[in-house]
């Protein structure tokens, strides 16, 4: 062992594999590489193409602004890495150190970052699934696709659930003038994410819109032409709607099956780790040499009751791939905690939706500026006596106000005399999230605590 | 404000050159109370939160008497023009300041400050030709002052020769800005508000006429053009227009002006600038860090008791926030006063933050990175004649009043 210590000899000749090429991968390969790790890097990625960016896929590409392929991801700085793209990898061997390839190739490694991410939820049934004119919008193969066919103008789209990627659809469908119907399990747009009071608001921002929207409803069928062309959708309601194109929103899905058995604390609900981004293992041991960052990772938080959190945002892919790779070249005490306070943004129908904290958690809710009505606002959201979330609409610059109000648990209702306070002063009402039993398009934030149906391990306690 | 105090020492026009270690011990006490009940806060992470912060107003008319019974000064106060949306709360604020965006960048024209590019480089090199065959010049008077005048004129469709007329209601306006004149406030005021409502006249007439025959300019959009808030009333349009003119003479010229400044201070910096024309774009944002234009903000009222940093600003305080200080505070910026355009993290507070953040930013960004491009390639061997250079009475909109630059010959045009 050298003089100055295992961690200075692995930040030399270590090898590093991440396996996911997208942005919390690529940000991590060049963390690693900025704070001084000159050993061997190799990026593993299931798509062809080198990392890029998705906020723009249900935007910009769908309005046919930019091209899909055009969102290739800036770069900090050159990562030297050996890249495997276009191939998966199917299998982890936590003794060996090895992971398993599509191709049959193994890849051995020192240290292991995981960054799957997740991936659209597909159609249910495979049959209508495939049917020509049924979409997912994930990749940038997908949002290219779909881009074509919106331009070539079909009579009708049909977006199937209203989360935040749904309504992005729905409002770029809008924009480019097609005919769009929305059709939401829930009572109402991001109902799953921001709660009834504010999923009425975007509810009456679609419909002002010229969106044909239906909620509490789901769509039992996609029937094809004989041909196998999408002709009409058949929803629980009992009637049909002719539509040429579906789009499937119904959130994401975990890259984690191919961890199956690896002996990692992984499954849908992504991959477990401590707030240093180290993995669990199946028995709740963290291990040493596995670190997780993105969307595929789960993390204890305690300013959220050290509740597991999901989160599918952008800037937590970034601040938690830096922490990750920071922590893989770090001996112990130099090592540092990721405790990001989850924020997100959408624009949809011409409006800036931010949001900070855990919207989901919260049982109530207040406007604290602006107005429901005029669109304009910021509302907190409060659990237990405390703001534990905030949403804004074309109110962004006044988010890091809340988000301070979240760090310092400050008290809810907010008792703030401000600018811009609602003419009827600040009441709180319930935040009128669904029952979380009943399937909705989900959050974007999902909060993974305790939950029997987790359990598959026997519990025996040791002897005294 | 008691003489005597930190604040005080920095408004005084003796340490107008280097505020810097002034700045550096007002620190020590991130949120001072002054003996007049302003309170200066000046260090970075409390500024940032103030500026997200509701419970702190922009509107004068928040404010409450002092300790001695009068109220602080405001140059808009009494003036026969209601308050331009820089000193507005939302929702008016957001309002007006939504229709002053429609003709001037995203959504509606995200691309007419970077159509500008070859307007501007035009206008410098013209500026700059115009110095053939000397061998010194004031960057201020013959550079750094006529362009963003031109600008801004062009942008808002004012006629460039009534320029004499405006720049001495610019002057007195801004000079009732200045929070600790040596002569009395008072006289200051009443010159100010003059100078206001007089351009306040001289606009009006000339939207008129914009009115009757539009332009492609943006005064003409405004008069004419509606969205979805409908149009500026009369009286909104001119406090508007007056302070985008104002806000395009006055800032500008010190970004610029520092800028070269800096630049012949640091003479390694000036030589890489000349060899990667690339190099202006961090340079400028290194800029608003270490020699922001805009050192202070002198005008936020406290609506409610706010705690900061352990210090409880109480309800209808007066708070400064010293934006430049900020800037440079250690604990937000590694080694914050080296001036350094390869700084990677460099969240600077140069055009503030939150919902008043600098409106022209894009352009004043636009405007320094081809002014001091221009400047670094075209003067062969600059160097100052006076160090530190004279500086203009103001401590707010803070800058060399002259900077004579000594050359060898200018260097051809592409």
């Amino acid at each position: 062992m050298s003089v100055d210590g295992p961690a200075a000899t692995f930040r030399r000749r270590g090898r590093i594999v991440v396996v996911g090429a997208s942005l919390a991968g690529l940000r991590a390969a060049e963390t690693l590489r900025e704070e001084g790790f000159t050993g061997t890097l190799t990026m593993v990625g299931d798509e062809p193409r080198e990392p890029y960016d998705r906020p723009p896929l249900s935007k910009q590409v769908l309005l046919g602004k930019t091209p899909a392929d055009g969102t290739a991801l800036p770069r900090r700085r050159a990562i030297d890495a050996e890249w495997r793209l276009g191939v998966a990898a199917t299998g982890l061997d936590l003794t060996e150190k090895r992971v398993r390839l599509a191709d049959g190739q193994e890849v051995a490694f020192d240290r292991l970052l995981i960054a799957t991410g997740t991936r659209a939820r597909p159609w249910p049934r495979d049959a209508e699934a495939d049917l020509d004119g049924v979409f997912v919008l994930r990749t940038s193969d997908d949002a290219a696709r779909l881009d074509r066919r919106l331009a070539a103008g079909p009579r009708r789209v049909l977006v199937i659930g209203a989360g935040f990627t749904g309504s992005e659809v729905a409002s770029a469908c809008r924009e480019r003038g097609l005919e769009v119907t929305v059709a939401e399990r829930g009572p109402a747009p991001l109902v799953g994410a921001l709660g009834g009071v504010i999923g009425a608001v975007a509810a009456e921002l679609q419909r002002e819109h010229g969106v044909d929207l239906r909620c509490c409803i789901t769509v039992t069928a996609l029937e094809g032409d004989p041909a196998g062309r999408l002709r009409r959708a058949h929803l629980s309601d009992g009637t049909a709607l002719d539509v040429d194109v579906a789009v499937i929103a119904l959130g994401a899905m975990r890259n984690t099956e191919w961890l199956a058995g690896s002996g990692l604390g992984a499954g849908p609900r992504g991959v477990a780790c401590d707030a240093g981004c180290r993995a669990f293992d199946v028995h709740g041991i963290v291990t040493d040499d596995i670190f997780v960052a993105g969307d595929v990772a789960r993390s204890p938080h305690p300013l959220f009751g050290y509740q597991f959190l999901s989160l599918e945002h952008w800037g937590n892919a970034v601040a938690q791939a830096e922490v990750a790779a920071h922590n893989m070249i770090s001996a112990g005490p130099d090592r540092r905690p990721h405790l990001w306070v989850p924020a997100f943004w959408s624009a949809q129908f011409g409006v800036n939706i931010k949001s900070v904290g855990v919207p989901p958690m919260g049982e109530e809710i207040a406007v604290t500026q602006g107005s429901l009505a005029g669109r304009r606002f910021a509302a907190a959201y409060g659990f237990q006596g405390r703001v534990i979330a905030a949403v804004t609409f074309d109110h962004a610059r006044w988010i890091d106000f809340y988000r301070e109000r979240i760090e310092a648990a400050a008290p809810f209702p907010p008792d703030f005399t401000g600018v811009d306070r609602p003419p009827e002063g600040i009441r709180p009402v319930s935040a009128d999230f669904p029952d979380p039993a009943l399937p909705t398009h989900g959050p974007t934030v999902t909060l993974s605590g305790y939950s029997p149906s987790d359990r598959r391990l026997t519990f025996t306690p040791a002897r005294a | 404000m008691t003489s005597g105090t930190l604040l005080y020492q920095i408004t005084d026009y003796a340490n107008r050159a280097d505020p810097y270690p002034l700045y550096a011990e007002l620190r020590r006490t991130p949120v001072a109370r002054q003996d007049d009940g302003v309170y200066a806060v000046s260090t970075y992470w409390e500024i940032s939160s103030l500026l997200h912060d509701p419970r702190l107003s922009s509107d004068a008319r928040n404010r409450v008497p002092l300790a001695d019974g009068s109220l602080p000064p405001d140059p808009e106060e009494d003036s026969t023009l209601p308050p331009s949306f820089l000193r507005l709360d939302p929702p008016e604020h957001d309002r007006m300041r939504r229709l002053a965006t429609r003709p001037f960048g995203p959504p509606n024209c995200p691309r007419r400050i970077h159509d500008m590019y070859g307007e501007l480089t035009r206008m410098v090199s013209g500026l700059i030709d115009g110095l053939d065959g000397r061998e010194q010049a004031d960057i201020v008077d013959d550079f750094a002052y006529p362009f963003p005048v031109m600008v801004i004129c062009n942008l808002l469709g004012v006629p460039h020769q009534d320029e004499a007329r405006f720049h001495g209601w610019a002057d007195a306006i801004v000079s009732g800005l200045d929070p600790n004149p040596a002569e009395g406030p008072a006289e200051r005021q009443r010159v100010a508000q003059q100078a206001r409502t007089e351009l306040g006249g001289y606009l009006a007439g000339l939207i008129e006429e914009h009115r009757r025959a539009p332009g492609h300019d943006m005064l003409s959009a405004l008069a004419t053009e509606a969205g979805p808030d409908g149009r500026m009333s009369q009286l909104e349009l001119i406090t508007t227009a007056v302070l985008l003119l104002i806000a395009g003479h006055e800032t500008t010229v010190n970004l610029i002006t520092n800028g070269t400044l800096t630049l012949l201070r640091h003479p390694e910096i000036l030589d890489r600038l000349r060899a990667d024309p690339g190099l202006a774009v961090p340079l400028v944002e290194e800029l608003l860090r270490y020699e922001p234009p805009v050192q202070l903000l002198p005008q936020r009222t406290a609506l409610a008791d706010i705690d900061v940093a352990g210090t409880l600003i109480p309800k209808g305080s007066p708070v400064w926030l010293m934006l430049a200080s900020g800037n440079r505070d250690p604990r937000r910026f590694a080694d914050a006063d080296r001036f350094d355009p390869g700084r990677r993290d460099n969240q600077h507070l140069g055009f503030g933050s939150g919902i008043h953040y600098c409106f022209g930013a894009p352009l004043a960004r636009l405007e320094a990175q081809i002014a001091l491009t221009e400047l670094a390639r075209r003067l062969v061997n600059p160097s100052l004649v006076a160090d530190p250079p004279p500086y203009r009475q103001n401590p707010v909109l803070r800058g060399p009043r002259h900077l004579p630059v000594a050359f060898d010959g200018l260097a051809t045009r592409f």
